[in-house]
């Protein structure tokens, strides 16, 4: 098998990516970091928020202008968005905005956690799939809820590591674990990456990608993070495929015991 | 002709349609979505959905976000 990991492709919705590391575009001190950050992370996606436009002062730069939605799939989210109502109000603007239906679907539940409502997040995903959206939903790392928003038609499972832009890392690898196995659409980790561990530790458990934004954007240098993202999803990638060896309880020399002086 | 636009009291100058008002705004019509009253309203149709004292508008559009 070759070394490259050019034909293990992330395929969601029929769409192909070369990528398995999505990242926002938020948080970033300018848009031309950001788009700088994009390049080094070497991604095929990016999460975007839909807002009011501004009105008081035209001078203010857009995310367009840097980042390209001719050179980037563009993956709107809902993000504050509390109730089903709300995030599919959102995702319908974003859809009449871009022109595109693939999303990224969060409903949350409080201010200070961000963590997702389920219940709400799974009649959202239900009501948009209906209106033929393709649906990356974020949720807990709950393998129930995972299963049911599977079954519902969602087109990537994306569990939290950890709280949003908490930057703990894979809080609940069991349960990672289990969502990866039962899963057979694209499981994503979304949200508590901190460090590039982190995400190769995602990846080492068997998900398909890893989405992080705050991990990138509140480095000291986001450029370099973003780069050192991008060997550690692969690098996560490849141990996975590759294998691990067992874990064992003692020594086991690497040297050949024979011959020895 | 008197609106709320994204939550605001808004006095439109001369707009009679969205297509125009979002001209008036100086907004790249292809790069926002627009809803009159809660419902969107298609690019396709920007040009001939009448604006009406008293609507309320949204315009949105894409900005960073995680």
């Amino acid at each position: 098998m070759s070394t490259e990991t050019k034909s293990d492709e992330l395929v969601i919705a029929g769409r192909t990516f070369s990528s398995r590391l999505v990242i926002g575009t938020g948080k970033y001190k300018t848009y031309e970091q950001n788009a700088e950050a994009c390049v080094a992370a070497g991604v095929d996606m990016v999460t975007v928020a839909v807002r009011r436009v501004n009105l008081t002062d035209k001078s203010q730069p857009r995310l367009t202008d840097f980042v390209s939605p001719k050179d980037y799939t563009f993956l709107p989210n809902t993000a504050g968005c509390f109730t089903a109502e709300d995030a599919i109000r959102t995702l319908r603007l974003a859809r009449e905005a871009g022109g595109w239906d693939l999303v990224k679907l969060e409903v949350l539940s409080d201010q200070k956690t961000l963590y997702p409502d389920m219940s709400e997040t799974l009649r959202a995903a239900e009501l948009l799939i209906k209106e033929g959206f393709q649906v990356m939903v974020y949720c807990s790392d709950d393998p129930v809820y995972a299963k049911r928003l599977e079954d519902a038609g969602c087109c990537a499972i994306m569990p939290l590591g950890s709280l949003i832009g908490s930057g703990l890392g894979i809080m609940n690898p069991v349960n990672i674990r289990l969502i990866v196995e039962q899963t057979r659409v694209p499981v994503i980790v979304d949200a508590g990456v901190g460090t590039a561990s982190d995400a190769a530790v995602a990846m080492e458990l068997g998900c398909d990608g890893v989405l992080m934004n705050t991990a990138i954007a509140e480095a000291k240098d986001p450029i370099l993070m973003a780069s050192a993202m991008k060997h550690a999803v692969i690098a996560g990638r490849q141990s996975y495929l590759a294998g691990r060896m067992p874990k064992k309880r003692y020594a086991d020399p690497s040297s050949p015991l024979a011959g020895l002086i | 002709m008197q609106i709320r636009l994204n939550g605001e009291p808004f006095e439109v100058k001369s707009a009679a349609t969205v297509l125009e008002l979002v001209l008036e705004l100086e907004l790249d019509p292809k790069s926002v979505a627009v809803e009159r009253n809660l419902e969107i309203v298609p690019k396709s149709r920007h040009g001939e959905e009448s604006l009406t004292p008293g609507d309320s508008i949204e315009i949105v559009e894409f900005v960073g976000g995680g």
